[in-house]
């Protein structure tokens, strides 16, 4: 149990040409802004870090990198080591707007490179971004085209590189990222193997857990019938649906949107039951249940008793001292303290 | 389309039927309220009323739908207002409609049937060649628009000849005016052009001699939630049991210490009723949105399921989709925050709860809400489920 204790850093790269659209995901998935609000980012100077907690003792540390050709040409030359070395995913942003293609798909081509001598091991995700510019009959052909010319350039990564189409203004920027998140997820078998037990004590159709602040799925658990669910893009979708509620409520409350949360959302209908409660200090689990009180309520204790396994895999409260607490947000102590609070006995 | 006929005679039987539904404890009920109702509140004489066309004297067609006419000049925004309301259009793809080259007529089908004429810019609108009578007719509201980011002298001049115009032939008319896309304009520069524009046209109205000219004015947009709150409140006019459903409405708040309560017509995501405390548009902006988020779960998992224990669907699926309930708990307050709950096929009754609201009010809200419903499927007739659309 120890073990799990111990926070997991993963050095995640965001890297591709100025104005690729780098920093306005990075701002709407784990800052809370809105789509309409990226137009006032500047270009970004050098690398700006930042570093969240996720679930299941993931600390990602996140190195929104320039795209300027300065700060590209810095990378490679000077700062190689530094930046290229421990590296666990890249994500390369294409703009596919771009009219240099054959010049970004060069810059790839180095960074692949640099990569490819100081983390070997890392992964690629390559996000062709800014879909919503390219008429929607032309947008599958046109994502598979840069497909085939990208992976020409990945070198040693040919075979493993993910590509993704984005943009920000859908849900396909919580698609790409969802699995990005998956990916880097240390122990994703064990959370997924509790949710699995935990739907069975209390018949859910479907469990989703979400990461709190980004409200990125971390994993999920769907049985029997569900399993047909003609929507497919559900998961990305109810990301996208929960953000833009707690937007909307951090606007009408105004509570800043980091802490604009909800305690329990239920909606119950004759078709099927649903709540989102929280579970541990950085998750919120969605259930989807049979349309029955009784399963409902019997549902919600069942969680509130699970919660102390799912908290264990959770990552570290206690901050070991120095290096780590440069990464404990301000807000968490508070946070800490409801949640103590939520445990002795219900409702402060 | 003869909904009509039905609703006539429910209405004259809505006193009696609450009487029946009385039948509680507590004196604070909504049923009480509703008995005690002046007879002056009901629609003065129900065997002819058509409770559909609202307050419009002028009906001669009878075809009973009213009628919104959105006018003003070339691209003041008239069919991107009509796209984004009635056609969920994101605002960003107006960008890309054509000039209106003919009237563009849709009829809308929802808890009450009303048409939308979206007419082009350049047109003059009482040309020998139209028949005047035929777009007048069956009226319900003229729409006005304005380009706030324009010269607007001319969209004035026009708005007054063509009051002056319907002045004497159309004297009831309700007429809006939307001083639009405010949303590029600065704060003062905003009020400032309002002003101007409500000033300019009743100083020109009354130096024709036209006093207390029935116009509204409205500042819009399509980027924000300004523009369904505006039409909420064109809407709200044509509705004669508007004072009936804002005294429920009241009601409901004083007995379970709700803030504020809105009565949505879900698909439009315009509130056809709201209690009288004061409303501002982030209330309305957090109600409508929280609709957004249970449709948008509510189809995701309402999706039509095979049988799963050889239990007939076909049962429910008759009454699928009218008895949605949500809750909202916010975890700073731990109170209930936000309330929802379907009340027939095409409303909604969307509840923003008040500070000393606690979860154990929720049997109270339970009871208070369906005495609402009930007396609601009485003020509309039609809500109880089939003869809805029979056309
Ligand atoms: N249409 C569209 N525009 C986007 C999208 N994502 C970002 N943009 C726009 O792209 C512009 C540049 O975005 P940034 O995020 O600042 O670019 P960057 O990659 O961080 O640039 P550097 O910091 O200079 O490397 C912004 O004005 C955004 O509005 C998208 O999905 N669609
Ligand atoms: N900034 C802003 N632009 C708007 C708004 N509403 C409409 N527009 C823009 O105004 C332009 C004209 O809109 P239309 O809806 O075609 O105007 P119209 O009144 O129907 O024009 P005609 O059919 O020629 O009479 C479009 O480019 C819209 O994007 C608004 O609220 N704000
Ligand atoms: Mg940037
Ligand atoms: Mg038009």
């Amino acid at each position: 149990m120890n073990s799990g204790k111990r926070q997991k850093q993963r050095k995640v790269l965001l890297m591709g040409k100025s104005g690729a659209g780098k920093s306005s995901m990075r701002s709407i998935v784990f800052s809370n802004y809105v789509a309409k609000d990226v137009r006032r980012l500047g270009a970004t100077i050098d690398v700006e870090h930042s570093n969240i907690k996720f679930m299941g003792n993931l600390m990602l540390n996140l190195w929104d990198c320039g795209g300027q050709d300065g700060f590209m040409e810095n990378y490679l030359t000077h700062q190689r080591e530094h930046v290229f070395s421990n590296v666990a995913v890249l994500i390369f942003v294409f703009d596919v707007e771009s009219r240099e293609f054959q010049s970004d798909l060069v810059d790839y081509s180095y960074i692949v490179q640099a990569l490819g001598e100081c983390s070997p091991q890392a992964k690629i995700f390559c996000l062709i971004h800014k879909m919503d510019l390219v008429t929607a009959r032309l947008r599958l052909p046109l994502f598979e085209e840069r497909i085939e010319f990208i992976r020409g350039s990945s070198e040693g990564f040919k075979d493993s590189v993910d590509f993704f189409a984005t943009s920000i203004w859908d849900q396909s920027l919580y698609k790409a990222w969802t699995q990005i998140i998956y990916y880097l997820i240390p122990n994703a078998s064990t959370i997924e193997s509790l949710l699995q037990q935990l739907a069975e004590v209390i018949d859910a159709r479907e469990l989703i857990l979400y990461e709190r602040t980004t409200c990125l799925m971390v994993t999920h658990v769907t049985r029997g019938l569900e399993g047909q669910n003609p929507f497919t893009d559900r998961f990305e979708r109810i990301s996208s649906i929960l953000k833009t509620h707690k937007q909307s409520m951090a606007r009408h409350t105004g509570i800043p949107a980091g802490s604009a949360n909800f305690a329990e959302m239920q909606i119950k209908t004759s078709r099927f039951m649903f709540f989102i409660t929280r579970l541990t200090e950085n998750t919120n689990l969605a259930a989807s249940i049979p349309p029955s009180e009784q399963v409902f309520n019997a549902a919600r204790v069942n969680i509130l008793l699970a919660r102390h396994r799912f908290a264990e895999l959770d990552i570290s409260n206690k901050p070991r001292a120095g290096l780590s607490h440069a990464y404990q947000r301000t807000s968490d102590d508070k946070e800490l303290a409801d949640i103590a609070a939520g445990y002795v006995g219900g409702k402060a | 389309m003869t909904s009509s006929v039905e609703s006539s005679s429910a209405q004259s039987n809505s006193h009696d039927d609450s009487q029946e539904g009385f039948r509680t404890p507590t004196n604070l009920t909504l049923m009480k309220y509703l008995q005690e109702l002046p007879d002056a509140e009901r629609p003065p004489n129900p065997l002819q009323q058509q409770y559909h066309t609202g307050r419009v004297p002028n009906s001669k067609a009878g075809d009973g739908k009213p009628r919104l006419l959105l006018m003003g000049q070339r691209r003041s925004g008239k069919s991107s207002i009509s796209g984004v309301v009635f056609h969920k259009l994101p605002p960003a793809e107006t960008l890309y409609i054509e000039t209106t080259i003919r009237v563009k007529k849709e009829s809308m089908h929802s808890f009450m049937d009303f048409q939308i004429w979206d007419f082009p810019g350049h047109l003059d609108y009482f040309d020998p060649a139209f028949d005047v009578d035929k777009i007048f007719d069956e009226i319900g509201a003229l729409i006005w628009v304005i380009d706030a980011q324009d010269e607007y002298l001319d969209a004035i001049n026009r708005l007054n000849a063509t009051i002056l115009n319907l002045q004497n032939s159309y004297p009831n008319i309700n007429i809006e005016v939307f001083v639009h896309k405010v949303d590029g304009l600065s704060e003062d520069y905003k009020m400032d052009t309002f002003r101007d524009i409500i000033q300019r046209v009743q100083d020109e109205l009354s130096d024709a001699g036209y006093e207390n000219a029935p116009v509204s004015f409205y500042q819009t947009s399509i980027y924000d939630h300004s523009i369904f709150e505006a039409f909420s409140k064109v809407i709200q006019k044509l509705i004669p049991q508007l004072p009936t459903l804002e005294s429920l409405l009241n009601s409901l708040c004083a007995n379970c210490r709700i803030e504020k309560a809105y009565l949505f017509d879900v698909l439009s995501k315009i509130y056809i009723a709201t209690d009288t405390s004061p409303t501002d548009i982030g209330s309305y902006e957090i109600c409508s949105d929280y609709i957004d988020v249970v449709v948008d779960i509510g189809e995701i998992y309402g999706w039509e399921r095979p049988n799963e224990n050889g239990e007939s669907e076909s049962e429910i699926e008759e009454t699928g989709g009218t008895d949605c309930e949500s809750l909202i708990t916010m975890e700073r307050k731990g109170n209930n925050y936000l309330y929802l709950k379907e009340i027939n096929k095409y409303l909604a009754l969307v509840c923003l709860m008040g500070d000393d609201s606690p979860a154990e009010k929720k049997a109270l809200i339970d009871y208070n809400v369906g005495v609402f419903q009930k007396a609601l499927s009485q003020v509309f007739p039609f809500s109880n489920g089939t003869n809805a659309t029979t056309t």
